[in-house]
């Protein structure tokens, strides 16, 4: 713990503590919400409303303000996860484990929709729904990862041990998601290139742009505010029988 | 004991045990033949198209093959204990599981090295492809055992983990059958195969290093 000023970790261990996380939580959540569809309205008119007709794709390209950041976060959930994941095994905090677990259903839901919105872009695009595209097939794949975790840690009946299990899974996952996606890439490959990623000159106009950094900022807050209830709900759940609960439904009823 | 008396005499057990268990050993063998014969029933047996999906076919019935037997890795030591004596040993656990690990390989996965040519010959390979076919198995069926090590681990404990394994395992073996089944196919159309032999071998180094970590970790979650 010497990395880190005394202060930091403090800090640390009062958010890790679940009465507190909780409060937390609950304090955070409307401020999330209100900022996560303030930014989704304002990302949804910029995108179907100012923005301009692409030049080659006309209107359907506009499916991108939903497609893209869902595939972002789809990857930076798991990512996220494998850092909890860390965090438990390491320094065997329960939070990290709650967060962990809580993750998965909605990552799984982000690729999911990344899928879905991909294959309904692709029929005008490609002329078919389905393609064996590189970056659809790791989409799929990480798919199939995310079912993996949820279903070890619901197949494990103690949830200590099934969450250990579940970190040590999202470790080895996202070592192996930078190799499965460049072998599905070298193996095959239909998808356009990035248009955002190039950083020194996007090929997207900025009246594209904005309005899809603004929609990756919603999915961003909506994401925090939907891993928070979860994380509240599976706290509650494992918690039942601490004091703070009793007291917080006793408060409550 | 010395770390590598350890380690080989955690081979000679497992050999031993598989050697007493005959039939039971030749069980992947069986599956991997019979899976191979399967696709010319289905597909027909043109053999310009059966040339065409050999290197397809036989990696995915090894890759399957190697997922059936996956189970037999830690299920019986688990079953009578011996695996809570093996985490309780002085030494180093992912070296010990390495010893497992490899005495799986060569019980399951060099049989496949011996049938492959035989299989690969039946679906019309030509024979430029031969050496690639081989040498992509040896190098790539370590390689599923090593991953699959890590999934069977996890789910040693639970009492119908075979879905689960799967489910865990599977995505994590396509970059070996992207690699391997492209080494067969690119050596049947007379182009060279080294890069994707040399990005085999890379994984399989770096698997032999690495797999047995997490393992381990797993394997103590799971006697926990």
């Amino acid at each position: 713990m010497a990395f880190f000023p005394a202060s930091w970790t403090r800090f640390f261990h009062q958010t890790a503590s679940p009465p507190y996380f909780y409060a937390l939580a609950s304090k955070l959540s409307p401020w999330l919400g209100g900022i996560c569809l303030a930014l989704l309205a304002a990302g949804l008119y910029g995108g179907l409303y100012l923005a301009p007709p692409d030049y080659q794709q006309g209107d359907s390209y506009r499916i991108i303000y939903v497609h893209v950041p869902a595939a972002w976060m789809s990857l930076f959930v798991y990512v996220l996860m494998a850092v909890m994941g860390g965090i438990a095994l390491i320094w065997r905090m329960k939070l990290a484990e709650v967060m962990l677990i809580s993750s998965a259903p909605i990552g799984a839901g982000f690729t999911f929709i990344a899928l879905v919105t991909g294959s309904l872009w692709g029929k005008p695009m490609w002329g078919a729904w389905w393609v064996w595209d590189a970056r659809l097939t790791s989409e799929l794949i990480l798919l199939f990862l995310y079912l993996g975790v949820i279903s070890l840690y619901g197949a494990i009946e103690d949830k200590r041990n099934a969450a250990r299990a579940v970190s040590i899974l999202a470790l080895v996952g996202v070592v192996n998601i930078p190799i499965i996606h460049y072998s599905v890439e070298w193996w095959n490959t239909l998808h356009q290139g990035p248009t955002v990623t190039k950083l020194d000159k996007p090929s997207i106009h900025i009246s594209m742009l904005t309005p899809l950094l603004l929609m990756a900022l919603a999915f961003k807050f909506y994401y925090a505010l939907a891993v928070l209830q979860n994380a509240k709900l599976e706290l509650l759940r494992r918690e039942s029988g601490a004091q703070w609960v009793k007291n917080l439904l006793g408060a409550k009823t | 004991m010395s770390l590598s008396q350890a380690f080989f005499a955690i081979v000679v057990r497992d050999l031993l045990l598989a050697f007493r268990r005959r039939a039971e050993a030749a069980n992947p063998l069986l599956f991997f033949v019979l899976a191979v014969t399967l696709f010319p029933l289905a597909v027909g047996a043109q053999p310009h198209l059966l040339q065409a999906i050999a290197p397809g076919v036989i990696w995915v019935a090894a890759l399957l093959a190697a997922l059936l037997s996956l189970e037999s890795l830690f299920r019986s030591d688990f079953e009578d204990g011996s695996l809570e004596q093996l985490l309780l040993c002085p030494h180093a656990l992912p070296v010990l599981i390495l010893g497992k690990i490899s005495a799986h390989w060569l019980v399951t996965g060099a049989p496949l090295l011996v049938v492959a040519p035989l299989l690969a010959l039946f679906l019309g390979l030509p024979q430029q492809a031969m050496a690639t076919l081989w040498l992509s198995l040896l190098l790539g069926t370590p390689l599923l055992s090593l991953i699959g090590a890590i999934g069977v681990a996890l789910t040693v404990g639970l009492r119908r983990g075979g879905m689960i394994l799967s489910l865990l395992v599977l995505p994590l073996y396509v970059p070996v059958l992207i690699f391997a089944s492209s080494a067969v196919d690119r050596a049947a159309g007379g182009l060279p195969a080294a890069a994707q032999l040399d990005v085999l071998a890379a994984m399989l180094f770096f698997g032999v290093v690495l797999a047995p970590l997490p393992a381990a970790a797993a394997l103590r979650m799971s006697v926990n």
